[in-house]
């Protein structure tokens, strides 16, 4: 047995799985960040996937990854570079070494490196032998011998024997960080409860991949991350995805609406639908239409009848609903309308995160047609927006747009469980039955929202539809005056939420030299960078708007008292447009990035460095 | 589907709104509405239960000139609204309201779709064969060779019959009718709200601006005998002036015979069976046009089968059944928790 010379204490360690699509990296992945909740790390994920189901084999384009950033202290993103990386195969190498700290543990299936398989992933020469890896704590695992040897006495047919490999692959990281392997034990019978006669070899390989670890002389380093400081209770790993679906259910629990989710699937929008696919128990009706209008029009239809309308859609589907979205607003129903963001323009970056869609979301319609719009901000917070994109559009009659992109829909972050009496509550402003007063376009003096009267109800039939309206009566009407009345209300029954939405918050400072601003799905590496800075003794402060349409009514003195400002958002300067028009008396330098990818922590350190240097 | 209940009955007023229906005087569309007050007081079910909804169109106006609850929605996409109410509340009676435009073009997505799915909602198909509302263009129903306002020298595009489109799409109730017979009119819109399932009704509707006698070969006085067969289940398949014509077989077609020439005998005509799921003959039926054949009219195919708020009830049943998961605290707390302490 080699002699542990050393056990490393960190505060936080990145790790990166990569392989082929087919490797099973996402389960090692996740697998590895139950195991680190389990311990009571903080955590934060992200999976990295090509948008082809099986890009060829061995290639750059076929590399499938999964990032796991644990940390004993706070984590809020899913780290800018690895501390270990497995990299099954060349390509997977290939792809990550430009993201892998210097120094840093690799993790490689040496059975996949001989020169077939380098020059399949673009290398001319050998990785090993070229010098590239120096400095690295190369580890050669024959990974693929092993794994086969171990499962032959299974019986298993060869693709089912190398899927196992992904468990060697946890139980060589079960060692090097110190992990309780009866976690990694329970996990796999959960996994395969279905197909019990996978538990057994599953178990073998991962003890298989702790021996080898445990016995190699390269693997002379553990590391220890220990529990974080985070507070006390349970919690869940859980993705925005999941959390956007399951804030749905909660505000349709909350309401007594039940949940109609109308939608066609796009990437990464998709998982919202088969999340509530399998929620009927809760009454949630899914509704997988032929495509993205039909989607959103029956959800406008089940509004119409009283549940909760929504539909989850990205860019290319947000164009389509446009129509509809404006018969939501001239009907005054309510609807939530999720938008997961993605690269555009047209089919763009399907599985790259942007946040390009705030103008489409803004105003990406014909006629004046206001929307409030909101943007989740981490993983889990996408729960408690989409809770209240429902409670808004319901009090208010009025669509919602909640925007998310890819980064928080896939990614994953250690929530504490809620409990759903204590989320704020939501009161439909329904009719009584026979109610005199009744009139379809009367409006609540305070909101402006006008009622929700239900087809069955006695008394109260009406019409609505996308032709102007009549005031108060809710005929059909062309009147010049009634017109301008009817726009000037739906604007103002918009601009009204503002009396109804927390107050702009700011990280640190409400003077300072720079305050920093971003929207929705940046705040992790914002609030990384900005707080490392403010630890380095720098004069810098974050405003993360959340609630994009109203703005907070103290979106003004929230920039006042700072030397400058900086709008950094993933996009080309929408939401700095956004602001001048809408906040014109500052001035507004912006940090934009277009490529498909998160900030990293370390870039915007630097952008703010310089900017406060010159001050 | 009717729902049963003891209510008081209405009477067609009760669906009269207080302002002006503004179809031009003349229009088809007048007698259909008018057919369609006089059909619902019949049905049993309360007024309240009734949704209109619609397109965009002259004809997709008629949820703002029926006083039940109305939904008057964007252009071709009344029938994902419609699918979505009646999904909602399988307790109403849902009806839609749409053009030839509005479905067969911009629409025929989800025209398609909602026939194929069998959802319970009564379709009236307004079909005039021109673009009404926007002044006179031809649609796809347009017979080939049409001078309209975007085809000025004929039009080179083949029109699609509503009834082959929707045989194509396993439509379980199809039936047509024609403008000017109120009578033919209200029997056939009892029998869509009463069948299970997705009916449509294609009427045959007169635009006396833009089309105006586009189907007067079909409903015109001196020739209506020899050119309308109206079909009732279990009847033979009879019509001409004194029903002296019939459809026979031919091989697997079907022809005109007359009853007492070639040896045709009344034995020989065949019988409607409009309940047969299979659907070759209906089909067929459909398809018929002049001037080889009559225009088929009445109920062309009526058959039961699963309704799709039935089956998605029926999965919310088991799901419940099954799931340990009654709330969302419930769920909030399933699969993996940790415990921080
Ligand atoms: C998205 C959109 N495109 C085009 C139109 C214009 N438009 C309104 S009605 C119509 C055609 C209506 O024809 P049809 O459905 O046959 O109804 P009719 O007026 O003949 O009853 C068109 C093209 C529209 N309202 N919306
Ligand atoms: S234009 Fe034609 S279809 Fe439209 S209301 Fe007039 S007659 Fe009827």
């Amino acid at each position: 047995m080699a002699k542990v010379k050393q056990i490393i204490e960190l505060d936080d360690v990145v790790v990166k799985f990569a392989g082929d699509s087919g490797d099973g990296m996402q389960l090692s992945g996740s697998q590895f960040s139950d195991t680190s909740a389990f311990v009571g790390n903080d955590l934060s994920t992200f999976p990295d996937y090509p948008s082809e189901i099986r890009a060829p084999q061995g290639t750059i384009a076929g590399v499938s990854g999964f990032q796991v950033h644990i940390g004993h202290k706070e984590v809020q993103t899913p780290g800018d570079l690895a501390d270990v990386l497995v990299a099954m195969n060349p390509a997977a190498l290939k792809a990550n070494l430009r993201w892998t700290k210097p120094g840093a543990t690799i993790i490689i299936d040496i059975d996949n490196f001989d020169s077939n398989h380098y020059k399949k992933a673009g290398y001319t020469e050998d990785p090993l032998q070229d010098g590239s890896l120096e400095g690295f704590n190369l580890v050669k695992a024959p990974i693929s011998t092993l794994t086969r040897s171990t499962v032959a006495e299974f019986g298993l047919d060869n693709r089912t024997a190398e899927k196992t490999r992904n468990q060697f692959v946890a139980g060589v990281l079960y060692w090097l960080f110190n992990r309780d392997m009866k976690i990694g034990e329970n996990f796999i019978s959960e996994r395969f409860k279905k197909h019990p006669e996978y538990i057994q070899p599953n178990i073998a390989v991962l003890r298989a991949g702790y021996n080898f670890a445990e016995t190699v002389e390269a693997m002379a380093v553990k590391f220890q991350v220990n529990p974080a400081l985070k507070g006390k209770g349970l919690f869940r790993n859980i993705t925005g995805n999941q959390a956007t679906a399951w804030g749905l259910l909660a505000a349709s629990e909350r309401s007594g609406r039940k949940l109609f989710l109308g939608s066609y699937p796009i990437t990464p929008a998709t998982e919202i639908l088969q999340e509530l696919s399998v929620m009927k128990h809760l009454d949630c009706i899914t509704f997988q239409a032929e495509d993205e209008i039909a989607g959103i029009c029956s959800a406008i239809g089940a509004s119409f009848t009283g549940k909760l309308g929504a539909t989850s859609t990205s860019g290319p589907g947000l164009a389509l609903k446009g129509e509809a979205i404006g018969l939501a607003v001239i009907t005054e129903l309510p609807l939530v309308i999720v938008n997961v963001q993605r690269g555009g323009p047209s089919t763009g970056l399907p599985t790259k995160t942007e946040q390009s869609d705030l103008m489409q979301a803004l105003f990406g319609r014909n006629g004046e047609s206001p929307v409030a719009v909101l943007a989740a901000s981490t993983p889990a917070n996408c729960f408690y927006y989409a809770y209240m994109s429902a409670k808004l559009a319901i009090e208010h009659m009025t669509p919602v747009i909640l925007l998310t992109d890819g980064y928080l829909a896939n990614g994953s972050e250690l929530w504490p469980i809620p409990k759903v009496e204590d989320l704020d509550p939501i009161e439909p402003p329904l009719v009584q039955d026979n109610d005199m007063e009744y009139k379809p376009y009367k409006r609540d003096i305070e909101s402006l929202a006008r009622q929700w009267a239900l087809p069955g109800q006695e008394g109260l039939r009406h019409r609505v539809g996308g032709l102007e309206k009549e005031d108060v009566t809710g005929i059909v009407s062309h009147d010049p005056g009634n017109h301008e009345l009817m726009v000037r209300n739906r604007a103002e029954k918009i601009e009204r939420i503002s009396n109804y939405i927390p107050k702009q918050e700011i990280m640190g400072n409400k003077a300072s030299d720079l305050l920093v601003i971003g929207w929705g799905g940046t705040y992790g590496a914002l609030y990384t960078a900005v707080k490392e800075l403010q630890e380095e003794g720098y004069s810098i402060s974050l405003a993360q708007f959340t609630y994009i349409n109203p703005l907070p009514k103290n979106t003004k003195e929230v920039m006042e008292n700072h030397k400058k400002r900086i709008v950094c958002e993933l996009n080309m300067g929408q939401f700095a447009t956004y602001l001048r028009s809408k906040i014109p008396q500052f001035d507004y330098l912006q940090f934009n990035k277009i490529q498909g990818l998160p900030f990293m922590i370390s870039e915007l350190k630097t952008k703010f460095k310089e900017i406060l240097e010159e001050i | 589907m009717i729902p049963e209940c003891n209510i008081p009955l209405a009477s067609p007023q009760d669906f009269s709104v207080d302002y002006d229906v503004k179809w031009c005087p003349g229009c088809g569309g007048h007698a259909v509405l008018s057919s369609i007050k006089k059909t619902l007081p019949e049905l049993g079910i309360p007024k309240e239960k009734f949704v209109f909804v619609s397109g965009i169109g002259c004809s997709s106006r008629f949820p703002y000139y029926i006083n039940t609850y109305g939904f008057h929605s964007l252009h071709g996409r009344g029938a994902a609204i419609a699918s979505g109410i009646k999904v909602s509340n399988p307790d109403l009676s849902v009806w839609l309201a749409t053009g030839d435009g509005d479905s067969m073009a911009i629409g025929g997505n989800h025209f398609i779709h909602i026939l194929r799915r069998n959802i319970d909602v009564n379709i009236i198909l307004f079909n005039n064969k021109i673009y009404g509302l926007t002044k006179g263009q031809y649609s796809p129903t347009t017979p080939a060779g049409s001078i309209t306002k975007t085809s000025p020298d004929g039009t080179i595009e083949n029109p699609f019959l509503p009834g082959e489109l929707a045989m194509g799409s396993n439509a379980t109730f199809f039936a047509r009718v024609i403008d000017t017979d109120p009578k033919m009119m209200k029997e056939v819109f009892i029998k869509a709200a009463q069948h299970k399932g997705t009916s449509l009704v294609e009427v045959l509707q007169n635009c006396v601006i833009f089309n105006n006698k586009v189907h007067e070969d079909i409903t015109g006085k001196e020739v209506r005998d020899e050119n309308q067969l109206y079909l009732e289940h279990g009847k033979p398949m009879l019509f001409g002036k004194n029903k002296e014509k019939g459809i026979v077989r031919a091989g697997s077609k079907f022809i005109v015979g007359e009853i007492g020439k070639n040896g045709v005998s009344l034995a020989d005509v065949l019988v409607h069976d409009a309940h047969n799921l299979e659907g070759t003959r209906h089909y067929q039926l459909s398809r018929m046009t002049l001037p080889d054949y009559p225009v088929a009219l009445g109920v062309i195919r009526q058959c039961e089968t699963d309704v799709y708020e039935t089956l998605l009830e029926k999965q919310i049943v088991a799901a419940k059944a099954r799931s340990s998961v009654k709330c969302v605290n419930d769920l909030l707390m399933s699969g993996n928790t940790f415990k921080i302490n």
